[in-house]
Parts: structure tokens; sequence; C-alpha cells
């Protein structure tokens, strides 16, 4: 029969240059991918955070919502790699890599949906493929390679809907897809939450929600007060309890129902309410927040609060205290987390625990003999943690109390408020003002004024920092200003009647503006008025954008401007490629820290004096 | 649309300057060809006040008459409103602590510094000046008694251009809906808004920010009027009174940055549209711009540099500005130690100097008996850079070992190693790895050891800039830099301001980055050493643009250093307009005489929901105008309002209201009236285009009678309303709100009025 007479065929085609620029994107990527086997840079707290993931705790982060990490979880947690024991580095950092290296032919396509050529496109693949700066955010556990991979394939996708012939399904599968990675890469910016409330066992800090004389934690530490005060007064020789204004390991106190003697949260937990009597034990020394009939240090008329220290001289604990949340009306009757203002009354003397100010900037925690509503403070709960098990060691315990802070979830609670709840708190809560050693202001990306110092072997020159490739940053510059010049002249132009170019050349042009300016500007301009600490990794997807203007306004140039010396074009842009390719090769040592290089040669790459790079002393 | 082209025929055979004002449409052989009938029933109806009055004498020449009736009304009571108990209360409130003060300082002539320029307080000094005020009440806190002293002339100056403001409000809504009645709705909301009353009475920079403001727009408006007949006398007469306000306005306050974007967002508009305009030819196009560059940039730019030139001619003696600014401009006022100084010439060891950093605004090396706090590097004492003259700036130079006495002091050479010792705590200025506590890239520096005896650490290199080894070091006039002998960084003041622990003073480090900056360069101000002879030094005297440009730089950095206080209650941008909270003027107590800055509640929530109503109108008319239903050509004309002039009042209420949100700086309150002044016109142009609308709702008759009745109804909401609030205004005594008995009893809307 005429059917058996078909031959079984399988047509394709293949792009070889895609697949070939795809090629060398993996290889740049993911060659020597373990090396160096330390955690490098910000991986110490994406790593952290992955950890908690994998043990499937719930945690507060402070860098972005969750699908990022999610993601890195996922990499680290595929069944094959979990054969190996314990997670290795390089299975870590696959998932990041592989995102990385997919932004190259993405590029590529995406500047073919832009109706450029494909001259145009391997040039823009070029340009990514030889980012140094991509090369290395990408080679390592962080977020931001997948974030642009995600932006990139929202734009690409999106393209392809206005591009597909109209009425067809694919179409709206792309405009999905468009949507998905939107929801996926775009919000990755938003910045940090922390929710949910106190149990029994929590392991929490406590501020003074106090305007004066400063905002402070409850604090204790090793040292006890002194016998005899300068003035002669004597103290109770425990431990001392201060309010300090900085966020410190000796912060945190557990809290301890008094009729049990562990300090675990149970399951479900059992949350903290209104009324209730609660311990308070301070988190590295083990001591109950007490409180007794001696005079304080600073302020006699109050009573002195200490970390209660059995000395056997006939001095009783009086270590509990009774919960009273302050504005449980507005809030709830449970203890929740920076909402809750609470009151902490002491029980055996009904003195309310305060904050009094010394002399000092850090003041001191006191004891008002009476209850008078308006000399009270309110005590906010700023961070919950959980506590481990009781009678761990010492180091044990810091290294916990480091690590980011969790909790775990009241499992009642539906997806929705918690959802709203982490998103409002995302976008209400106010970052810390401090600066880091390598942090940047926008402005100084554009010129790459600053780089990041990633990571230095432990005992010879090798290094790898985060150092965009100078060439194609200036290429990519130059492009943009180069754009907005032509653009404001044809604007003046057209505006006078002059019609320099055929309609459709001018809504390429304009298209290829408003979506790889608009790109670049969207993902720019609003660090601009972030008060929060900036790196120079912000920049990057914004700068993908410009790699993708350069060719297609390369493009434009050569068909609709040059007449004649077309091929001088041709050379002076072949002339680019190989110089981004020279200083891409130059800096490679610095972007895979291999090899190791002299303390010469690093101060040769020195090109900007702005620019850190570390050298050993020998 | 007939009749008005028939007024301005009309009037064109009499008086042809009134015609710039009634021929507004670019095409008026289309309006000739599209009369329409009800438009001029319309109009009539428009002027419900002049029916009564001017009688049936000619509908033509009564048209400008009313709206000459409404102003004069329109004057009166916006005048009598502000000017009504203008001394009340005879002691001084909120900021008129500051304001007052600075016009004492301008009357006294004693240099101050202030984040403002200082056109403003130019002003009220001027005003106190000629109403006879000597500038000798200090202006010490809220609350103190005026007694003998004549404050009312500044008060009643500011209530002046407060004022103006309804009148131009009124003006500028008239030009841009050209309907009296919404220029009317307008008026009477800020004449009776008990907020614009207060905020005009007192002595303070808001009332003549906001005369300039509105002055600027009111040019701008009347200018685009005159666009079908550029270059002609009244056109360059609105253009140079724009461009004087825009100067006045940015001359008062930094907000005026706000108007000048408008003007020139509208002016970028504007040189569009006549680019466009193919039958001017490029030369022409090329006289408009310069025309607009010089009304509106140059001449605004001479008059701010002039307000300067001023201001510097007049404060000619020390005051208590003098340390924001580089000991070159100490040296202009008399009665400062750098005035017709005279000290040793050269730097010498044993010498008790002050040292001044030279970036901008950069202050003394300072250093005091507190410590850095834990987790802040080492904990020792803080060394910081401090903008005041103070002891605690004084520094002992001493060699690395202990000096020997000689009987003339060895000189400071380039390349000498030093030890700087602070004389009031005995600690040497000292460095070590430790990040610098704000700039992390840099290391800390810190006072350290006791009686002059510390480490390796205290010992700094001293090299004057350009100089070679062996060069003395010039007091005032070398530039000077130290290397930290260990470590090999330089000393730096990072212009960061510390947190509180730090006393909010500004940050030094020690800078591993060599590049000669300002911020690494320290002159010798102070040098004293009774072991040498004063020798009398002739300071380069600074030039004006080096002078201009150093106030400028230290007024942004003291307008950033305005950070919000943790425990302060901040205001938040989105509590202004629903008018969430007000500020106290004066008085907390039953007993003491209470005015509360506050928004008539019920005017500020008629704009707010005039803000939503707008859009909503907006976009029903695009849409309905973008899917082409055929309109009349009345609607057409109402949704050009809308677009135009709204649009145009829309964006100058985002651009004074929007900015607020992304800066840094502590936010009152008061910063919102320049954008409840848009916010109030745009509502005059909603509600005045809704009610004329009333016809889209009931047949011809009935609809009059809504759209008379609704703008009764507004008008009479507005007058109760202020009948109730008056007193916030004009001032209460007696129990609080919350008590019975009060003159604010009930009225208590909110629980975050605090009155």
């Amino acid at each position: 029969p005429a059917m058996l007479q078909l031959p079984l065929v399988v047509t394709a085609r293949l792009d070889l240059v895609l697949v070939l620029v795809t090629l060398l994107s993996l290889w740049t990527r993911l060659g020597g991918l373990g090396y160096p086997g330390a955690v490098v840079f910000d991986e110490v707290y994406y790593g952290q955070f992955l950890s908690l993931y994998m043990k499937r705790t719930f945690f507060i982060d402070d860098s972005g919502p969750p699908l990022g990490h999610a993601l890195l979880a996922l990499g680290g947690g595929l069944p094959w790699q979990r054969a190996a024991a314990g997670l290795s580095v390089w299975s870590l950092r696959l998932l990041p890599a592989l995102g990385g290296a997919l932004c190259v032919p993405l590029g590529y396509l995406l500047v073919l949906e832009l109706r450029c050529s494909h001259l145009s496109a391997l040039g823009a693949a070029l340009l990514l493929l030889l980012e140094n700066s991509l090369i290395v955010q990408s080679r390592f556990m962080l977020l931001e390679s997948l974030l642009i991979f995600f932006v990139l394939l929202a734009f690409f996708s999106y393209l392809r809907f206005l591009n597909a012939p109209g009425r067809c399904w694919s179409r709206y599968g792309w405009l999905l897809l468009s949507g998905v990675s939107c929801a996926a890469g775009g919000l990755s910016r938003v910045t940090r939450g922390q929710p949910l409330q106190v149990a029994f066992g929590s392991q929490v800090t406590l501020r003074s929600s106090a305007p004066r004389p400063v905002p402070c934690w409850l604090h204790s530490h090793k040292a006890n007060y002194p016998i005899r005060y300068e003035n002669g007064r004597g103290s109770s020789h425990q431990q001392q309890v201060t309010c300090y204004g900085f966020k410190d390991v000796n912060n945190w106190w557990i809290i301890k129902d008094p009729a049990r003697q562990e300090l675990v949260v149970d399951s479900p937990p059992r949350p903290v309410r209104h009324g209730d009597i609660i311990q308070l034990v301070h988190g590295m020394t083990s001591r109950l927040l007490n409180s007794h009939d001696v005079a304080a240090p600073m302020s006699p008329h109050a009573q002195e609060v200490s970390g209660y220290i059995d000395f056997n001289v006939s001095m009783a604990t009086q270590n509990l205290w009774r919960l009273e949340i302050y504005n449980r009306e507005a809030e709830s009757e449970e203890w929740k987390t920076i909402v809750s203002e609470v009151r902490l009354v002491h029980v055996n003397t009904s003195a309310v625990l305060k904050v009094l100010a010394g002399s000092d900037v850090t003041a001191v925690a006191e004891q008002s003999t009476s209850i008078n509503l308006c000399v009270c403070v309110c005590l906010n709960i700023v961070c919950c943690h959980n506590y481990p098990r009781s009678g761990q060691e010492q180091k044990e315990r810091e290294a916990e109390l480091h690590s980011p802070t969790h909790i775990d979830v009241d499992r009642k609670i539906s997806f929705w408020s918690k959802f709203t709840e982490l998103q409002w708190k995302m976008l209400t809560v106010k970052q810390e003002e401090s600066e880091h050693k390598y942090s940047s202001a926008p402005l100084e990306w554009i010129a790459m004024e600053t780089n990041i110092a990633y990571w230095l072997h432990p005992s010879s020159n090798a290094q790898i920092h985060l150092i965009g490739n100078p060439v194609s940053w200036g290429v990519a510059n130059l492009s943009l200003l180069a754009y907005q010049l032509l653009a404001a002249l044809y604007l003046l132009r057209r505006r006078r009647g002059f019609r320099d170019l055929p309609d459709g050349a001018w809504q390429r042009f304009a298209s290829v503006g408003l979506l790889c300016g608009g790109g670049w500007a969207v993902n720019f301009l609003p660090f601009l008025l972030m008060e929060r600490t900036l790196f120079l990794y912000h920049y990057l997807p914004a700068l993908c954008y410009l790699h993708l203007l350069s060719p297609a306004l390369l493009e434009h140039i050569h068909t609709h401007l040059l007449r004649t010396s077309r091929h001088v074009l041709g050379v002076c842009t072949a002339a680019v490629l190989l110089s981004v390719f020279l200083s891409y090769w130059t800096f490679c040592p610095l972007t895979y820290g291999n090899p190791e290089l002299t303390a010469n040669q690093l101060q040769a790459l020195k090109w900007r004096d702005s620019w850190d790079i570390l050298y050993r002393r020998r | 649309m007939e009749k008005e082209e028939c007024i301005s025929q009309w009037h064109k055979t009499r008086d042809s300057s009134i015609v710039r004002n009634r021929k507004v449409f670019p095409s008026p052989e289309q309006t000739h060809q599209s009369p329409i009938t009800p438009e001029s029933k319309i109009k009539q109806d428009d002027t419900p006040c002049s029916n009564g009055s001017s009688g049936d004498f000619s509908a033509r020449g009564s048209a400008d008459s009313p709206n000459q009736l409404l102003l004069i009304v329109v004057t009166g009571l916006s005048f009598a409103t502000r000017l009504y108990k203008i001394t009340e209360p005879p002691h001084v409130c909120w900021d008129e602590t500051h304001f007052g003060k600075m016009g004492s300082y301008y009357i006294n002539r004693t240099f101050f510094f202030d984040v403002h320029p200082p056109l403003g307080k130019m002003l009220i000094a001027l005003a106190g000046y000629m109403t006879g005020y000597d500038g000798t009440f200090p202006f010490v806190k809220p609350g103190d008694k005026y007694e003998h002293h004549n404050y009312w002339g500044m008060r009643g100056f500011c209530a002046m251009l407060g004022s103006f403001l309804p009148i131009f409000a009124y003006l500028i809504v008239q030009e841009l809906s050209r309907s009296h009645t919404a220029a009317l709705i307008t008026a009477a909301l800020l004449i009776f808004d008990t907020g614009c009353i207060t905020i005009s009475q007192y002595i303070l920079l808001d009332p003549i920010l906001m005369f300039f403001i509105m002055a600027a727009v009111l040019g701008m408006v009347k200018f685009n009027q005159q666009s079908s007949r550029p270059f002609t006398a009244p056109w360059w007469l609105w253009l140079v009174l724009c461009g004087a306000a825009l100067a006045g306005a940015l001359g008062v306050k930094f907000v005026g940055l706000f108007v000048i974007l408008l003007v020139g967002l509208n002016t970028a508009g504007d040189l569009w549209r006549i680019l466009g305009d193919l039958s001017l030819s490029l030369v022409d196009v090329a006289k408009h711009f310069l025309a607009r560059v010089v009304g509106l940039i140059l001449l605004p730019l001479f008059l701010y540099v002039l307000v300067f030139a001023v201001h510097f001619a007049l404060l000619n003696k020390s005051g208590p500005g003098d340390g924001f600014f580089s000991s070159t401009f100490q040296s202009r006022l008399i009665g400062n130690n750098l005035y017709n100084v005279s000290m040793p010439e050269y730097l010498a060891y044993g010498s008790t100097i002050t040292v001044k950093n030279l970036r901008i605004a950069g202050g003394y090396l300072h250093s005091h008996w507190h410590l850095y706090p834990e987790g802040v590097g080492a904990k020792q004492q803080q060394v910081t850079a401090y903008l005041h003259k103070d002891y605690n700036n004084m520094w002992l130079v001493h060699k690395p070992d202990n000096d020997t006495q000689s009987q003339t002091p060895d000189l400071v050479r380039h390349g000498d190693i030093i030890r700087l010792e602070h004389k009031e705590t005995t600690r040497n200025l000292h460095s070590h790895l430790h990040q610098a506590p704000l700039t992390k890239k840099h290391f800390q520096v810190t006072g350290y050891g006791i009686n002059g005896t510390g480490d390796t650490n205290d010992l700094w290199q001293v090299e004057v800039c350009g100089g070679r080894r062996g060069d003395l070091v010039k007091v005032l006039r070398s530039k000077v830099r130290f290397l930290h002998k260990a470590t090999g960084c330089v000393l730096y003041s990072s212009g960061k301001t510390l947190p509180k622990w730090g006393w909010e003073q500004v940050e030094v480090t020690c800078s591993p980055y060599l590049k000669e900056t300002p911020s690494s360069q320290w002159n010798i101000e102070d040098h004293i050493n009774p072991r040498l002879p004063n020798i009398s030094l002739s300071l380069l005297k600074p030039n004006f643009l080096e002078i201009l440009l150093e106030s400028h730089i230290v007024m942004i950095r003291g307008n950033s250093g305005l950070k919000p206080k943790d425990n302060e209650m901040n205001s938040k941008p989105w509590h202004w307009p629903i008018n969430y909270q007000g500020l106290r003027f004066s008085g907390v107590n039953e007993t003491e005489y209470r005015v509360y800055l506050l928004g008539n509640p019920v005017v500020w929530w008629i704009n707010l929901a005039s803000l939503g109503l707008y859009l909503i109108m907006v976009a029903v008319s695009s849409i309905a105008i973008q899917r082409g239903i055929s309109l009349q050509q009345k609607r057409l004309e109402h949704s050009d309002i809308l677009t135009g002039g709204g649009g145009l009042l829309l964006l100058g209420w985002l651009l004074h209201y929007a900015p607020f949100y992304v800066m840094g700086r502590v936010l009152y309150y008061h910063h919102y009236f320049p954008a409840m002044l848009f916010s109030s016109m745009l509502t005059g142009v909603t509600l005045d285009t809704l009610l004329r609308n009333a016809d889209l709702l009931l047949c011809q008759p009935y609809s009059d009678w809504l759209q008379r009745g609704g703008q009764m109804v507004l008008l009479f909401t507005v007058l109760h309303s202020f009948y109730m609030f008056h007193p916030l205004s004009y001032g209460m005594t007696g129990p609080l709100a919350h008590e019975p008995g009060s003159a604010m009893a009930g009225l208590k809307w909110m629980d975050s009025w605090e009155f």
C-alpha cells in the first residue's frame, strides 16, 4: 500500500551559529565550575538559605522573593546529585551557570526577534558571551544570572507573541510564558520580609519601641555588676542587663515556659498570649532575666534587672514575667513579631521592665517601681528564632545564632494571608543603613568605577573579581549615547518635515530603541531612587539590554545611513569585536581565578585607580 | 462661542488691548463656522451673580464687568480672611522662631547659615525694617512674647502675599477653563481653607514661596494665551514676569525647582509645537527658542544670582554660620577670627592648631570624650569632623618623640613625621586596620593613648600639596595631607553623617586611595604659638562665583542632612492629601491660645475626590473620542479643557507632590501646600465641567437647575465648613476638642487631629 511507501523522514532546520554560540557559552560558563572549592562572596548567604529550604524550614530572608532560592535548592536537590554525601559545590553552582549560559543564545534569538539580521544577532551574542561580569556572576551560587535569564526570557516571549502571525495558539503560549517569566524574574528585586508569631521556645530579640534614648535591644553579656559602685552603693553582683543599640549576638533571648524544663518549640507551636507568665533565657549565657529589690546602677530609685546567678547568698530567683500585649485590641491576643507591642511585668513586684537613659549612649535596662502607663516602655519583637535544643555547646549555639533567622510556620495560616503578609513586609520593612566594603552607587556603574572582589586564594594571588569587560562596557555606553543622539536628530528633522527614513524603517528604529533603551532604563533608573546598599551586579540586567542595542544600532547605521564606505564599517566592527575578545582574554585570570598572576601583572590589570585588586604581601 | 467672538469683535473697535484675553482659539475661522446656540445660553448662566446686579443692561458689555466684580469680591474676601487677627497670638509661633530670627540677622547684618536660599528671609527682613522692627527681638523659642516689638509688619507682609494666592488661582483657572464658575469655585476653596489662612498669617517662607509659584504659573498661562501674537509687548511682559517669578520661587526655597520643571515642560511642549509648524522658518523657530532661553533661563538665573549678591553684601559680620564655610570665606566677615587675621605664618612644633577639611562644607578635625560603640571598629575615642567652632577642635603638634623644648620652636616641613595630640583629651590622632564606621573601604581613625604617649600608629607624615621635601607649611594657605605612617593611608573626611552615637557629626576616616581630592586635603586654620611672632596675613579674597558655589553646596548638604530622626513622629506624604494630621503652631494646653495648622477637611476631601473624578472624566471622554462617538461641539471643548488646562494642573500637582515620596529628608505637613493649590485649581475645573454636563443626565430646564443648585450647594458647604473650623486658624482657647464646651466640640473627625 501507498502508506508503506512513505519514508520515515525527520526534517530539521538547525541554526548552526546558534548551536555554536550555545556551546561556547556553556563552555565559558560551565568550565571548571567546581573551582574554587571554597565559598565565595554572597554564596555564604544564599547557601545558608538553601540548606534551610532543603530542610524545609520556613525562614525569613531579606534579599528577595523566594523563587530564586527555591530554584537553587531544586538544583541542589536533584536526585542524582544527592547521591554524593553532602552537596558538592559543583552541583549547587550548576543551575545558575546554566541560566547564565542560556542568556547568550537567548540574546541571539532576541535580536532576531527585533527583526535584525543574523549577523547582528551574532554580534549581540558575542558581546554577551565575552562579558566577564556576566560570566563571573553566573559561575557562582548567586541569583542574578537566573534573574537575567528570566528577564530576557520574558522579553523574548513577549516579542514572539507580538511577532507571531495572528490567531495561532502558540502565540498565546508565548504570552503565557512571558507572564510566567515576568513573575519569576521581575519580582526578584523587592526586598525582605519577616512574619509570624512567637511561641514558647522561640528565640527572640526584644527591641525597645520607646523613642528615647535610642531604639535598642534588650541585651546581656558575660560581665557582672560591680560589687560596689563608685559612689559606694552595693549591687547584686549578678550579670548585667542593658539595652544595646546595635545588632549583636548577645541580644538573643529564648522564651521559656516556667512550668517546663525544655526550651524546644513544640509542634504545633504553643503561641504566647497576653497574660501568660514567661521566663526569658539569655541565649549566649543561659542566664534568666531576673529582677529584685536592689537599687539599679544608674537610677537608684528603680529596681535592678540582672541575669540571675546563684551566689548562695539567700537571694531568691525572681524571674517570672507576665506578658502584656499593649496593642492587643488593634492587633491580636497572640504575641506577633514586629506588630505586637508588649510590656513585661515582673510578677513578684508588679514592676515593669523599662529603659532609662544613662549617661552613655547605650542605655541601661531597669525596673520602675510602680506601674505607670506613661513611662512604660513597650518591647517590640524584631526577630524570631527557633531554638534547637537545650544544653548544646556554646560554639554551636553561636553559629546557630549567626545563621539566618527562621521559625516554624503555623500551618493553620492560609497560603494567601501568608503571601500577602510577606509581600507587604517585603515592601515596607526598611533595610538598615550601612555600607558594604564593595557597595557602590548606581552612577558609578555606568563607567564601572568599582569592582567586587569575590574570592582570593588563601595562599596565592589567584583571585576572582566581578569586573566587566571594559571594552564592551564602553561599546554599550557609546551605543546608548549614539542612539539617543541619532533619535533626537531624526525626531527634530521629522518634525520639520524631512523624512530621512521610510516609515517602516523609522518604526523599527523607534521600537528597537524603545525596547532596548527602555529595558535599560527600567532596569537602571529605579536604583537611583533606592536607598539600600547596592552592588555592581545590580546593573547587569540593564547592561544586557545595551548589548542587544549595540548590534541593532550598527545594523541600522549600515543599512540606512551609510551609502558608500560600508566596508570600512565592517572593518571597524571586526576590530572592535577583536578588542572585545582581547580584553576578555586579558581579564580571564580575574574571571576564572586561574592562572595565578604576579603582583606586576595584577598591577597592569588595574585599569582604573578606583578598582580594588588585592595583592598578597610576600 | 458666537458670543465670545462677538465680544472680541466689539472690543476690537474700542480697545485692542482687551482682545488678547479673549482670543484664545487658534483657528477662529472654524469657530465662526460652527456656532452653537446652547453654548451662548450656558455662558449666560455661568454668571449667576451678575444676573441680579447688572440687570439687563447689555449682554455684551457686562461680560467683563461680572468678572471684575467677582475679582474684587475675591480680593476683598481673601485679604479680609488673611489679615483678620493678624497680630494674634502675640507670641512666637512655630517656625517663626527660625525665620523671624533670620530676619533679625539681616537687619543686624550678621552672617548665618540656612538650608534655604535667602530671598524669603530678605523680604521678611525688609518688611520688618520698613515697619519699624529693629532686629532686637531674640526669637529664642516658640511661645516667647513679642511685647513691644513691631512684629505685625512681618506677619502682615506674609499675609499680604498669602492673600494673592486665591486671586492668582482665580485668574489661572479662568484663563485655563474660560469659565467664571470654575474660577470662583477655586477661589472659594482657597479663601475658606483654614490651612491656607493659617500658613499665610505667620512669619514663614511658605506664603512667599507659594506667591512666587502661583505668579509663575499665572505668567505661564497668560503667556500661553499670547502664543498667537508672538513678540508683542504683552507676550514679552508675561514671559519676563514668569521668568522673574521663577527666580523668586527658587530664591525662597529649593521647592521652587518643581515649578521651574512645570514651566520647563510646558515650554518644551510649546517649542515642539512651534517646531512642527512648517509655516514658520527655522529662523523664526530659533527666535522663539532664544526668546525663551533669555526670558526663562538667563533672566531668572541673573535675578537669582543677584539675590545672592545682595545676601552676601548685606551680611558682612561674623555670626553663627561661619563654621560651615571655608577659611577664605570666613575672612570676609567682620568679627571673625580670620578677618584681618594675624598669627604665626608657618606651622611649628608645639603649636595649638585647628585643622579644617578642604572639601566644601568640610568640618574641623574634632574629637571628644566619647568612644566608638561596640561593633564599630576598635572601641577607642571618636574622631570626627565638626562644622561648628568648638574648643574640641584644638590639636597640638608634636614631634614623634616627646618634644625637646628649645627657645625658638622648630618649623614643620613637608615630609616631617608628626604626632597630633587632641588638646582637650590628650589622646593622639590614631589609625589602624579596622573598618571605618560608615565608609567600609577606609580605615577607622580614633583618639588613642593618654597624655601624648601612644604607639607607632599615632604617627602621620605631613605633605604639602604641590610641595617639595623641606617646604614649610603655610598657615591657611597650604593644602596639607596627613599620611598615616604605619598603613600608608591618608586622613580623609567622607562627608557622611555619623549616627546618634557620633552626635551626628561627620565621619573622618583614613583612606587607602591616595588620589588628591579636597576630601583628603586639610588646611591649618587657627595657629597659636606664643613663642612665634604674629604676622598679619592677607588671605586671598574668594571671588563671587566661588562663594556662590560654596554656599550652594553647603545648603544642599544641610538639606540632605535633615534626616528624619527615629524618635520623631515623621509625617508621610500619603498623610497629606487626606488631611491626616496637622501641625501645632501654638499652644498645647487648655489654658493656652492654640492655633493648629490643618486644612479645612471639607475642602481637602473635596479636592481628593475631585482628583479621582477628574481621572474618571478624562478616561470617559478619551474613550468616547477614541471610539469615534460623535459628540457635540460643546462636549469636545469641555474635553479639551479637561485634558489641556486640567492636564497642566494635574502635572503641577504631581510635580509638587510625587517627589516627596523619594525624598530622604524629614518631611512636614506644610510641604503639601503648593501641591494643594494645584489640586484646588484642578477641583475648580473638574467640578465646573461636571456640573456643566448636567444635561447628560436631565433634560434642558432641569439640568440648568441642577447645575445652579450644585454650585450653590458646593459654595454653601465650603462656607459652612469654614464657619465650623475657623477657630483652627483664628485661635482656640478653653477646653480641648474631646471635652464638651469646646469651640471645636464634635469636630474632631479624625483621631489623629490634635486640637
